[in-house]
């Protein structure tokens, strides 16, 4: 089994659960920006929740299967189509030979994401099938998928079934305007007073740079840092620290302009200060945002990141107790 | 330096600063506790990542609770303490095209964005570095070997730090706004850091040379890539060597050839010594690049 680009979009990419483990060589973790998403589409197939999908970005692709299949659509709002008739999303349905997928546009949510039973089967690079576009690694040939590319599919599961459904509870929603939780920190000491307090009364808009390596917010009061004789080897812009390791969710603002969370393709490290982290639960909805949307950062401390990753690994083992009878 | 500043990164990361400032005491201790929680294979804990003067810890806290993981490496600052540290490590010589007619032709592109027009980057970072001549200046670029004090950025790109003084420390500013573009395998500075540019991308460091040998490579074509696709890894040495443009031409063919190799020999470095007589210390480092 195999599935024809027709169209390509305009990013869309292998991925899977990611590639720990070489981020001190600077291969950053990739994988599927919204993992609830990822896990869902491949439950719904019979697939591991880890195997390989493609993930669109903002327009979704063309696509033909060159033979039957079970897949399901999850992620941005986005009506999928099945040579013109609209096919649900969160739900697996079968196609034939020759069928082609289209997607309207995304109403909400920023990734479309198409898992097949069986599995996008590029080869796997250090532990994943997942694309690093900036290192030219993994997914089908290091890149974004063309117009023409043929992806090969795994095997599927005998559990691969159509009509699995994911139910209304488990069904995320992709708000215009959010709320993302940070638990301040690492270089938020080198922010003024007024600007520790204006990042988080400001709302920020997403710009149109917002991407795999990071999400870029702008139209909030500009970010001052506090002056001081710069450390040795620290550049000379006050928003500037010697070069150290960026955490992923971590929160720079060059220039104390426009704030950037760094997401699953982050550059490892650079010498901007990072004055906060968004917590592990409120990634995905990061990964979901549109330019244009709304966000407004909310400090919080460690318990509470605690409870709301708990929550979120909570709703994984309904989703996975659902979709695995 | 005093105590390491501990923050985390949310519920995922516990970042470290050892000191503000770069300084080779910094990086090694760093280097020293990454190694040794490296050593710990501690559950949980999936990166492990030392930088200039801090360190970057990735867990997953449904394994290691946060405050355990913060215990733990407190733990391991206090067994590491002020003692000598010894680095057993390896070193590498890189040959080098310094003053190309490649990044000379993109500084050119880019001019407006620099700091002094009329110059080229490597005019500029010899001059203000208080260097006679462009000679000159590679002679002190070249002669004492450097520490990978950080990979990353981008895939395979090593960050590098000069094992002299800090009074002999190179230091240039980066461009005012950075480049769109830098030639792969450009030899760049910035501040007090050199970096190899292991793909071509934006960039903002003075460009002063280009190298022929290849340092990332995800097809793992040359004999130096067998066991993984970037060739440095935090706290390897390397020496540069100039290059002519005819050793650069046959290099380059080399490579293509897929016959193009680095020799990597081990060396042990002690923080001591170099500073009891560095620049005696930098030639013994070089001496073991060359076998005697």
């Amino acid at each position: 089994m195999a599935i024809e680009v027709i169209k390509p979009g305009l990013a869309t990419t292998v991925q899977d659960a990611g590639r720990p483990g070489y981020y001190n060589v600077g291969i950053p973790l990739s994988g599927a920006l919204d993992q609830y998403a990822l896990r869902v589409g491949n439950l719904l197939v019979g697939n591991d929740e880890g195997a390989a999908v493609l993930e669109a970005s903002l327009l979704a692709p063309e696509l033909v299967f060159r033979a039957s299949a079970i897949v399901a659509i999850t992620g941005a709002e986005a009506t999928p189509k099945i040579n013109g008739e609209a096919r649900p999303r969160n739900e697996s349905f079968a196609v034939k030979a020759d069928d082609r997928l289209t997607f309207d546009f995304m109403k909400s949510g920023a990734r479309s994401y198409v898992a097949v039973a069986g599995g996008i089967d590029v080869p796997v690079v250090l532990g994943s099938r997942s694309t690093y576009g900036l290192g030219a690694l993994g997914g089908f040939s290091g890149r974004k998928v063309a117009a023409g590319d043929v992806l090969p599919v795994g095997q599927p599961r005998s559990a691969a079934r159509a009509g699995r459904k994911l139910s209304s509870e488990l069904t995320p929603s992709y708000p215009k305007s959010l709320e993302l939780r940070v638990v301040t920190g690492l270089y938020f000491h080198r922010l003024t007073d007024e600007a520790a307090q204006s990042f988080f009364e400001d709302t920020w808009t997403v710009a149109p740079e917002a991407d795999r390596i990071g999400y870029r917010y702008r139209k909030g009061r500009p970010l001052s840092f506090r002056e001081r004789k710069q450390p040795f080897g620290a550049g000379s812009d006050p928003s500037n620290i010697v070069d150290a390791g960026y955490p992923y969710g971590s929160i720079q603002v060059p220039g104390g302009l426009e704030p950037i969370i760094l997401h699953r393709d982050a550059v490892s490290g650079g010498g901007y200060a990072m004055i906060g982290t968004v917590i592990s639960a409120d990634m995905d909805r990061v990964a979901q945002m549109q330019p244009n949307n709304l966000a407004r950062f909310v400090t919080v401390d460690m318990a509470t990141a605690l409870k709301a990753r708990a929550e979120y690994k909570a709703r994984d083992a309904k989703l996975r107790s659902l979709l695995s009878a | 330096m005093s105590g390491i500043r501990y923050s985390f990164g949310a519920d995922e990361h516990v970042f470290a600063e050892i000191d503000e400032g770069m300084s080779l005491e910094a990086f090694f201790k760093g280097m020293a506790i990454c190694k040794e929680l490296e050593k710990r294979r501690i559950p949980g804990v999936s990166e492990i990542c030392p930088s200039n003067a801090s360190y970057l810890v990735r867990f997953d806290p449904d394994v290691i609770h946060p405050d355990k993981m913060l215990a733990t490496l407190k733990e391991i600052e206090a067994q590491i303490g002020d003692a000598e540290i010894d680095l057993p490590t390896r070193i590498v010589e890189m040959p080098v095209l310094y003053n190309d007619p490649w990044t000379k032709e993109t500084g050119a592109r880019f001019r407006e964005r620099h700091q002094d027009p009329n110059s080229t980057d490597i005019e500029y970072a010899a001059r203000i570095n208080g260097y006679k001549s462009i000679d000159d200046f590679v002679a002190a670029h070249s002669g004492a070997p450097w520490f990978v004090s950080m990979v990353g950025f981008v895939a395979g790109l090593p960050w590098l730090y000069q094992i002299v003084e800090r009074s002999k420390q190179i230091e240039v500013p980066k461009y005012l706004r950075p480049r769109t573009d830098t030639p792969k395998l450009t030899i760049g500075h910035g501040g007090c850091f050199m970096a190899i540019y292991s793909v071509r991308g934006a960039g903002g460091y003075q460009m002063l040379g280009i190298t022929p040998a290849p340092i990332y490579d995800p097809a793992q074509k040359l004999p130096y890539f067998k066991d993984f696709l970037a060739v440095f890894k935090p706290g390897d040495m390397v020496k540069f060597k100039p290059i002519s443009r005819e050793e650069y031409d046959r290099d380059i063919k080399a490579v293509e050839a897929g016959t193009f190799n680095l020799t990597f020999r081990p060396v042990n470095f002690s923080l001591k010594d170099f500073h009891k007589d560095p620049g005696g210390y930098s030639r013994h480092l070089v001496e073991a690049l060359y076998g005697h």
